[in-house]
């Protein structure tokens, strides 16, 4: 062998370890009820040293089941039932126990959405951190020692005293920067982040997904970052794949694949979300039709085929390859026959809406003073403190706040559930509504009901579809027999069920449509207001638009107010007419949804706008909210956001409350700083803040 | 779990209701098939003993008296010579009709004390889980003994004495699980319906908890046995002639001493059989319910 062949052939070597991560036609079957069904079929993708990979793609797709097949972590009736997967260039199909052991321990480390189930609750958190280190040979006061200097890597301040705490005592912002310490303890090349920030509030999320990519600059591990959402990865990754059933469908760049994707489906996800202020006057979401193909699913053909407007007689017989679309901007590929007018792929659902222009009328709600006191160990916790607000018919309150601001708390006052403290009035088409539920009319009860966040909780799972629907339309319209089927019949065709799904019970139907039944419930007697407790939050984004769709439309059909609660301001903003935050169980902010979402806001609105993930967004400068919400117990003097606000002007705002006044006629904003300066301020942006 | 529930409805509709689920994992359990065997034959027993038991159980023979276990009698005979095989044979039928009569009770009582007091909680549920409690502390014996003075000794007076005093038991029990359903929005939808208690308790949350309320059920068959035998033992409840099991041990132990070993033995063993039966089967319906 001539000497330039042989360092060719040890550069070959070179390249191929070079690759952190690489999967070769990988399948993974589970077996259930006797039969093995396919959960990923010839998965191949490769992440280089150093490179952030994002895999994206709904629930029931494989992204787990993918991170969990990189380490042979599978769950018991999981197996590998093809393909290769390399570590750093060593065949992890080929580790025997031990090897495969050192390998899970040293190489690859895990982040999991959870991290209250990742830590042991009984353990403090200085234990189970230097328990790594003691694993890797380092013992006494040296382990402790690099225990802190990890707790301080992933930004936690004042480590002596975390590490004597136990899980709980932490917030969950600051549980997943322990996990991530723990994760990044042994110095591993491959981190597995399997949705880190999906059960964390916006803000703490931004401060995690900050953390993580400063990290990123500091260590040399290559990521693989599985999310749902889109915009999480699109922020986090350099490239991305998007997975569907079990299949990579496309996968490029990151910003190439979300601006330009060549796949049908990934065009379809992209149109589902509301995007760049999309509100629902100006047209409905797209969604896609149909459901993913069931798990083991013989597929013939393209897997998307069944719920593709372009799919012809060719998509549905042969299976298309991966397309290498060999774009510049980087490596291209796409499964689909028709990757080159995937963009054109018709809506599945109409833009267009006929909205009535809306008559100016009396408010139906209006609620003046409302509080609520609870003890909390002998001292009283304000959970919502002096709301004053009114509704109009049709319109949508959206309620936003970081988890404790007393949205729900809010509601539930609303509703009855929980009675408000003396002194505050709830008025309902102009009758003031008794403090508790039992003391309200039966016309008042119906009048106002609610859609839960979690329609597993919210569905009696013993009565079958039918029996729910009877009960809420006997009770609630006061209907019985023929009358009562014959409505049953509107109902459930209004929300796009069919008599199919009337003779099931809730757990034989998926997220999407349960939703829908619980939506159903709600219509029941005509209600005038509907709270809508983040109905959306626990689906994925292509049932989120159906459902978004449907809240429109019957909004639009029959004048009903909502008052939307969610943490997803892009959601919110798409159904909400007026806005208000919350925080601590104060109104910071009350107003029209255009004039609070545009600004000028107040600096606790920009910061929750500020952190949400976008995938429009391109590098802009953010702000981050330090710290988490203080508590209610003890909130802080003067303007209660004070501590945490980025444009705190001084000891006013640590003295003295600022009042909620009208910014603007209709926009009320409570902050010292007059509306016209923080128009100045906000348009100068916040660079002049660092 | 999300998973398989978002993939595919069409394909969920098919899938075996949650009750036939139980059954199947039941009949995989070997746990629970050879529990109900043991108790099965027991049943079969008490139903159709007297046609195979080789004696009549009480017909006495004063001279083969005391005999050990032979070829003639398998398990020998007692004191005034009756057969103790056909005896032990027989001698399921009272405890087998008492025991779960009392565990009925148990369960009936039991758990709309544990709807009640999971349901409204506050006030309602301090005062009567006291009293629960209280009613706890005191032991079965003491409980017949009173309730023996005050309504004569007989059967009914064991399955109300065992029932009462296992009811505390099964509501604590239905309690806890009451209380955990009492959290799901399902029941504030109800409230906003302006349903009444009574309908939110017994058709939207028990409906819901049977599950614990049968494995704790089962459960308690077993120590209601085991409460039934002890106090035929003691003379309380199930009187003689009657081929009772301990019943049998009761009149005959004191022949321990002079070796008749037999009298009691037999007895004791159809009686621990039983009892094992019914945890195993237990343990099979908590393991179905619990997967």
């Amino acid at each position: 062998m001539t000497e330039p062949a042989k360092a060719q052939g040890a550069k070959a070597q070179n390249t191929k370890a070079a690759n952190a991560l690489e999967l070769k036609d990988l399948s993974v079957a589970y077996r259930v009820a006797g039969r093995n069904r396919a959960v990923l079929r010839n998965l191949s993708l490769t992440i280089g040293q150093g490179e952030a990979y994002g895999l994206v793609g709904e629930s029931g797709c494989g992204k787990s089941t993918a991170a969990l097949a990189v380490v042979r972590y599978l769950p018991r009736n999981g197996s590998i039932s093809g393909g290769a997967i390399s570590l750093d260039g060593q065949d992890v199909m080929k580790l025997d126990a031990e090897a495969l052991r050192r390998a899970r321990a040293e190489s690859v480390s895990m982040v999991y959405q959870d991290p209250g189930k990742a830590l042991n609750p009984s353990i403090r958190i200085g234990r189970q951190l230097t328990e790594i280190f003691e694993l890797a040979g380092v013992t006494g006061k040296a382990a402790e020692d690099r225990a802190i200097a990890m707790l301080n890597r992933v930004r936690i301040s004042d480590p002596p005293s975390v590490m004597q705490r136990y899980p709980h005592q932490l917030s969950g912002g600051m549980q997943q920067r322990v996990a991530i310490a723990m994760a990044l303890a042994n110095d591993p090349s491959m981190l597995i982040l399997d949705e880190p920030t999906t059960g964390l509030d916006a803000t703490v999320e931004a401060e995690v997904l900050d953390l993580i990519a400063q990290l990123r600059q500091e260590l040399s591990a290559s990521i693989l970052f599985i999310s749902h959402n889109l915009a999480v990865v699109s922020n986090m990754c350099d490239r991305v794949g998007v997975l569907y059933a079990g299949m990579l469908v496309e996968e490029g760049p990151t910003e190439v694949v979300f601006n330009d994707p060549r796949h049908p489906y990934t065009v379809a996800l992209l149109r589902c979300l509301p995007r760049g202020g999309q509100r629902k006057d100006q047209g409905r979401l797209d969604t896609i039709p149909g459901f993913l193909p069931g798990i083991g699913a013989a597929i013939k053909g393209c897997a998307f085929a069944d719920r593709c407007a372009l799919a012809d007689e060719r998509c549905r017989t042969e299976l298309p390859p991966l397309y290498d679309l060999g774009d510049e901007r980087g490596a291209r590929l796409s499964r689909c026959h028709h990757h080159d007018k995937a963009q054109a792929l018709p809506r599945a659902t109409p833009s267009e809406v006929a909205t009535p222009p809306k008559p100016v009328a009396q408010p139906v709600l209006r609620v003046a003073g409302l509080n609520k006191t609870y003890a909390s160990h002998g001292h009283p916790l304000r959970a919502v403190k002096d709301v004053s607000l009114d509704l109009k018919p049709g319109e949508t309150l959206g309620l936003v706040g970081e988890s404790g601001s007393g949205k729900t708390t809010f509601a539930r006052l609303l509703l009855g559930l929980v009675p408000p403290d003396d002194g505050g009035t709830i008025e309902l088409e102009g009758k003031a509504l008794a403090p508790k539920l039992e003391n309200r009319g039966d016309d008042q009860v119906k009048a106002m009901q609610i859609v839960f966040q979690n329609p597993d909780s919210a569905l009696n799972r013993s009565h079958s579809i039918r029996h729910l629907l009877s009960r809420a339309l006997k009770r609630l319209a006061g209907l019985s027999g023929k009358a009562l089927e014959t409505r049953l019949e509107d109902l459930v065709r209004s929300v796009r069920l069919t008599d199919r799904h009337l003779a099931v019970k809730p757990r034989q139907l998926s997220g999407g449509l349960k939703q829908r039944v619980a939506i159903a419930r709600a219509f029941a007697g005509d209600p005038r207001i509907v709270v809508c407790d983040e109905p959306t939050s626990a689906l994925d984004v292509s049932v989120q638009a159906a459902i978004l769709n449907l809240l429109a439309d019957l909004q639009a059909k029959e004048d009903v107010s909502y008052i939307f609660i969610s943490h997803d301001l892009g959601v919110v903003r798409y159904l909400s007419d007026k806005i208000a935050v919350l925080y601590l169980g104060r109104i910071m902010e009350l107003g029209p949804s255009e004039a609070v979402f545009s600004g000028p806001h107040h600096p606790y609105t920009e910061a929750l706008l500020s952190a949400v993930p976008k995938l429009d967004q391109t590098g802009t400068a953010r702000i981050r909210l330090d710290g988490e919400i203080p508590s209610a117990v003890n909130p802080p003097s003067g303007c209660v956001f004070h501590t945490r606000c980025p444009r705190k002007i001084g000891p006013i705002c640590e003295q003295q409350e600022p009042p909620l006044a009208d910014a603007q006629p209709g926009h009320a904003i409570r902050c010292h700083i007059p509306y016209a300066e923080l128009a100045r301020l906000q348009k100068a942006g916040v660079t002049e803040l660092a | 779990m999300s998973a398989v529930q978002t993939t595919s409805a069409p394909d969920d509709t098919r899938r075996r209701g949650p009750l036939a689920e139980v059954v199947f994992s039941l009949l995989r359990s070997r746990t629970f098939l050879v529990g109900i065997a043991i108790v099965l034959f027991w049943v079969v027993c008490a139903f159709f003993g007297e046609h195979f038991a080789p004696y009549d159980p009480l017909a006495d023979d004063i001279i083969n008296a005391l005999s050990p276990p032979s070829a003639e009698h398998w398990f020998g005979t007692d004191q005034i010579g009756r057969d103790v095989f056909s005896r032990v044979i027989v001698g399921s039928r009272d405890i087998l009709t008492v025991a779960p009569l009392a565990t009925l009770l148990a369960t009936v009582a039991g758990t709309a004390l544990g709807l009640l007091t999971g349901y409204f909680r506050g006030i309602v549920d301090d005062i009567v889980s006291r009293i629960l409690e209280a009613f706890m502390a005191i032991p079965v014996v003491i409980v017949a003994l009173l309730a023996i003075v005050a309504l004569g000794t007989s059967k009914t007076t064991v399955i109300i004495v065992i029932g009462l005093s296992f009811a505390p038991i099964i509501a604590r029990t239905v309690r806890s699980a009451v209380l955990a359903e009492r959290e799901l929005d399902y029941v504030a939808a109800a409230q906003l319906r302006h349903e009444s208690a009574f309908h939110t308790m017994f058709v939207e949350i028990l409906p819901n908890v049977i599950p614990p309320i049968l494995v704790e059920t089962t459960v308690r068959l077993g120590y209601a046995i085991f409460a039934v035998a002890t106090l035929s033992f003691m003379g309380f409840g199930i009187q003689p002639p009657s081929p009772d099991w301990g019943l049998s041990i009761s009149s005959n132990y004191g022949m321990i001493g002079g070796g008749f070993w037999w009298t009691v033995l037999f007895d004791a063993l159809a009686i621990a059989s039983l009892v094992i039966g019914v945890n195993l089967a237990a343990d099979g319906v908590h393991g179905a319910f619990n997967d």
